[in-house]
């Protein structure tokens, strides 16, 4: 997995049905990555869910958020409807994984983005990764410190 | 994972305040893995009230559940009519038909001054109480509803594992 200091490697992946985002468009913002393993979870209040509501803590550090996984558009769309999400999801579907890969945080076995947490400084570095297991959630605290170092320097 | 910041006179809170034993629950309204803890806290206040401080702590989770947060301010409004807890349980125990209209009637039901009652739940004091509360657990690490702090640190597991631990621990 990169860590800190690292370059963050340029992607371009779908967030709706018809719209890429390319990563470098967001120079001059942070921004946190959020690689999962699948949409629908069934648990009550899941990671893509807290962090909804957590948006408004991290637009305060300048930082826009973006969920990944390996699941398609149409699959991101359906989940997002459902939870009313704010952010988007992007699809690391074809090459399956392949920003995954290039972050270092795919899963073969399972054919999942492992779930991993990235935040990026305005200058595309990487500042702060952390790899969670796969069963825990490993909520915004982490990300929120990374955030406030960030802004402290 | 540890509590920031600590429990102080601001949290509501029942059983012995002085207790060496403080447990602080992160929890949502609408939320039904809170319901389902709500029976188990209270059995656990039953038994161990008197070497227990429990403190419970807003975190509504607003995009997934609509009347979480105005069942949180409800509670809040209650609060300033010093029947926080009367609310608290009233929401928990009617949880399946929990709407805004029916946070009235609760408060009718728990006796509220009803005029006071609509006046306060505009107060935007009550809104910062609720958004202060959920901060303080995003940075404390909570990331579902319900999650707990024992003495301060983070305990992973369900109220059902925290009222076998307390029985485990307790002599007599």
């Amino acid at each position: 997995m990169l860590q800190k200091g690292t370059v963050a490697p340029d992607f371009t992946l779908f967030a709706t049905p018809d719209q890429k985002i390319t990563l470098s468009e967001f120079k001059g913002k942070n921004v946190i990555l959020a690689f999962y393993p699948a949409d629908w979870s069934p648990v009550c209040s899941d990671q893509m869910a807290l962090y909804n509501e957590t948006l408004k803590f991290f637009h305060k550090y300048d930082a826009e958020l973006f969920g990944i996984s390996v699941d398609s558009k149409w699959c991101h769309l359906a989940f997002s409807q459902s939870r009313n999400l704010h952010f988007p999801l992007l699809a690391d579907f074809e090459a399956k994984g392949e920003t995954a890969k290039k972050y270092g945080v795919y899963d073969d076995e399972e054919g999942e983005c492992k779930r991993a947490l990235f935040v990026i400084n305005k200058d595309g570095i990487i500042e702060w990764s952390y790899l969670s297991p796969t069963a825990i959630n490993p909520g915004a605290d982490g990300i929120l410190e990374a955030l406030e170092n960030l802004n402290t320097k | 994972m540890s509590l920031k910041p600590s429990v102080s006179t601001t949290d509501h809170a029942q059983g012995n305040d002085n207790a060496d034993l403080v447990i602080v629950e992160y929890g949502d309204y609408q939320c039904p893995y809170c319901g389902a803890a709500y029976p188990v806290l209270k059995e656990l206040m039953k038994e161990f009230g008197s070497q227990v401080k429990f403190v419970f702590r807003n975190f509504p989770l607003s995009e997934m559940h609509q009347y979480a947060r105005p069942a949180a301010i409800a509670a809040e409004a209650a609060n300033l009519q010093g029947k926080f807890w009367e609310m608290h349980d009233a929401i928990y125990e009617n949880q399946g038909s929990l709407n805004e209209l029916f946070l009235f009637e609760l408060a009718e039901k728990i006796g509220l001054n009803i005029s006071q009652f609509k006046e306060d739940i505009q107060k935007t004091e009550l809104e910062e109480k609720v958004d202060s509360d959920f901060e303080s657990g995003i940075v404390s690490g909570v990331n579902g509803t319900p999650s707990f702090f024992v003495n301060g640190n983070k305990f992973n597991g369900s109220a059902m594992d925290l009222l076998q631990l307390i029985r485990e621990n307790t002599v007599g």
